[in-house]
């Protein structure tokens, strides 16, 4: 596995798109992230395991400005996006999924996939209404990228034009894909993307996590339960246990730390 | 063999539509020019304007505004404002006249053409709408009902005692002694209460002579004119970035922001937009109805309004245009004109009018029975309404709650 991180073009230079720093979360007395440090760094793919209740998913909306963080700081490049909206955030380049998938229901899946594409669309009241030229063609490349992005994500055509409510969960995961990449990230977060799939998607889906990474160039931040998935394609894991970090390092070092394997199996399998 | 359904449909849908406008434009020569059936089809088509702008916070946004009189009010008071003697002392009693023609030149009190007290009152009410919106912005559903409720009762009761209010004299030492602002004078005060600001001037417009209250048929097109820039405006939004934003809002907020909708700019250009339609009416109305008084601004024409909304479609244009003519027509010409005596017949001692409110209830009750989702309802909201998919992952009880989000 390290053969890939050495693959990976970058990594002599190691600068980190999106970095946490020492980033906590305290709702009411429970500390759910406690002083975290994490980075993601240019062209790899990052793992955050940990289990249930480990703080993950509230770290992953701290990173896209879904909470606000007690203390700490999230930086983006080298500007402090701390206290920056979500929308901020996305334009910025940060882009996720989430755990139960979140798509509009009733709009179809390219019209999903155009929303991820607002960011980077102008078009405001008076556009709307006078619809000049420059808002005709944004809308028509919106429209098109959408297509684009649902073929990349490998959605069958006839069902672009399909309500997302009317779409199986494989369908859906990959439409919540596409709509992420169509903000033009420069880093993807996503969250537990196997959830709910059998060891043969899992493994479809490893696969093409890796494709997007290749084709785009993006940084990628996933959680992942799948230990198969984690091992096989990340460049690095961080392993959360109770709000706090007790691991990192490469997939091997992180899966023969006896405070991994305390987290996972208890006390007295070490 | 689809791609051909949908084309004949796409016909069939641009055919009814310039069919109903032909029938529009048509309908008042069937009419005597002062008979009562125009006067209610004029009403009937300034209410459409209003429907259409709530349903662009309601039914777009998923804003639930419960306060949308105070639009209407602000409008008309723009209206009353701008042009009638109610201000009569302004500018030393010579008054202001900005275009305008005919008895209103020569009056005191401010007069300014039209035109543009209909700029300045969608000014007023986008301004409006956007104080409404902010304090809501962090709140959803019933809540947001609630702030709008009390939003719309404030400028209720301000309206009914603005004649206690005496701004003449602020107003002068403030802004009024600026160069093209003109003075209000010592007596001047905010509203007439329930008495009303009454004559006010009538529609003036370029090249046609001033508007009278004996010929409605130019009242009437008017009205029409204001209802098909509205529909416009209204299908533009609705097909577009923004209306598309207002969806994804409505059925995900976490999943909007997440995806780059600013949540503040989408939400109140809703209420700037939806408002300035209420700003358009009100001031239209103003003028037609020939008063601006503070009975005209009560809680139960917010609920008239949103009842508009609901019977023809949440979100659905041509829905609620059908549901705005439809209980307008009910409440101004069926309850008392046709069905007023029917109570006594039946030997009860009552007019219809009295329970006019009650039987929107009704009409209510029977629809979300029958029909939730309206009478021409609205592709995605039908879906909704039938709980496919949203509910479940929309608001509470998901991993994300939106926490300081704004």
């Amino acid at each position: 596995m390290s053969a890939q991180a050495a693959n990976s073009p970058v990594r002599s230079e190691p600068d980190a798109p999106i970095r946490a720093e020492a980033l906590t979360k305290v709702f009411g007395g429970l500390t759910a992230v406690d002083r975290v440090d994490l980075e993601v760094r240019r062209g790899e793919i990052g793992a955050v395991i940990g289990p249930n209740g480990a703080g993950k998913t509230t770290l992953f909306n701290m990173l896209t400005g879904l909470y606000r963080p007690t203390s700490g700081r999230v930086r983006f490049g080298d500007r402090d996006i701390t206290r920056a909206r979500p929308d901020q955030i996305t334009a910025l380049g940060v882009a996720r999924t989430f755990q139960n998938i979140r798509l509009f229901p009733t709009m179809t899946a390219r019209q999903n996939v155009m929303i991820g594409r607002h960011a980077r669309m102008k078009a405001g009241v008076f556009g709307s209404i006078f619809r000049p030229p420059w808002v005709n063609r944004e809308e028509r490349e919106a429209e098109e990228r959408a297509g684009d992005e649902l073929g990349f994500v490998g959605l069958r055509p006839e069902l672009i034009d399909r309500t997302a409510a009317s779409m199986s969960y494989g369908d859906q995961r990959r439409v919540e894909i596409a709509r992420a990449l169509a903000s033009d990230p420069e880093v993807l977060l996503l969250d537990e993307p196997t959830a709910g799939m059998d060891p043969r998607e899992s493994g479809e889906l490893a696969q093409f996590v890796l494709k997007i990474r290749e084709e785009r160039g993006l940084s990628i931040l996933l959680i992942e339960h799948d230990m198969k998935v984690v091992m096989g394609i990340s460049d690095r894991v961080t392993v959360l246990d109770h709000g706090e970090l007790i691991a990192e390092g490469d997939p091997q070092e992180v899966r023969q730390d006896p405070k991994v394997i305390e987290a996972y199996l208890g006390r007295g399998a070490a | 063999m689809s791609a051909t359904l949908e084309r004949v449909k796409g016909i069939d849908q641009r055919f009814l539509v310039a069919a109903a406008i032909l029938f529009a434009v048509l309908l008042p020569f069937f009419f005597d020019g002062g008979s009562p059936f125009i006067d209610d089809a004029i009403l009937a088509l300034a209410y459409v304007v209003m429907a259409l702008g709530l349903n662009v916070i309601v039914g777009f946004a998923g804003l639930l505004d419960l306060g949308y009189v105070a639009f209407f009010a602000i409008g008309a008071y723009t209206m009353g404002w701008l042009g009638s003697t109610f201000f009569s002392a302004s500018n030393g009693g010579d008054g202001v006249h900005v275009l305008v023609t005919g008895t209103a030149a020569s009056l005191p009190g401010i007069h300014i053409n039209f035109v543009l007290v209909l700029v300045a009152a969608v000014v007023m009410t986008t301004i409006a709408g956007i104080i409404i919106g902010l304090p809501t912005l962090r709140l959803r559903g019933d809540y947001i009902a609630i702030v709008t409720l009390a939003f719309g009762e404030i400028i209720g009761q301000v309206a009914a005692n603005g004649d206690q209010l005496k701004i003449g004299p602020i107003w002068d030492k403030t802004i009024g002694w600026l160069p093209l602002v003109p003075t209000l004078g010592d007596e001047a005060t905010l509203t007439r209460g329930k008495a009303g600001i009454s004559p006010v001037d009538k529609i003036d417009l370029p090249f046609t002579e001033p508007f009278t209250s004996l010929a409605l048929r130019p009242w009437y097109f008017a009205a029409l004119a204001l209802v098909l820039i509205v529909l416009f405006v209204n299908i533009r939004l609705r097909d577009s970035r923004l209306g598309r934003a207002w969806v994804a809002l409505r059925e995900d907020e976490v999943a909007a922001i997440s995806m780059g909708i600013p949540t503040v700019k989408t939400k109140l250009m809703a209420y700037g937009a939806g408002a300035a339609f209420g700003g358009i009416a009100g001031a239209f109305l103003g003028s037609y109805l020939n008063t601006v008084n503070a009975s005209q601004f009560e809680f139960t024409f917010s609920i008239f309004i949103l009842a508009m909304v609901i019977l023809g479609g949440l979100g659905s244009v041509w829905g609620v245009v059908i549901g705005a003519i439809l209980l307008s027509y009910v409440n101004n010409w069926l309850i008392p004109d046709v069905l007023n005596g029917l109570p006594g017949d039946l030997g009860l001692n009552f007019d219809l009018t009295q329970v006019s409110f009650a039987i929107f209830g009704f009409i209510l009750v029977i629809v979300m029975v029958l029909r939730p989702e309206g009478l021409i309802p609205e592709k995605t909201r039908q879906q909704e309404m039938h709980g496919i998919g949203t509910g479940e992952t929309a608001g509470a009880g998901s991993d994300v709650e939106l926490e300081e989000a704004t």
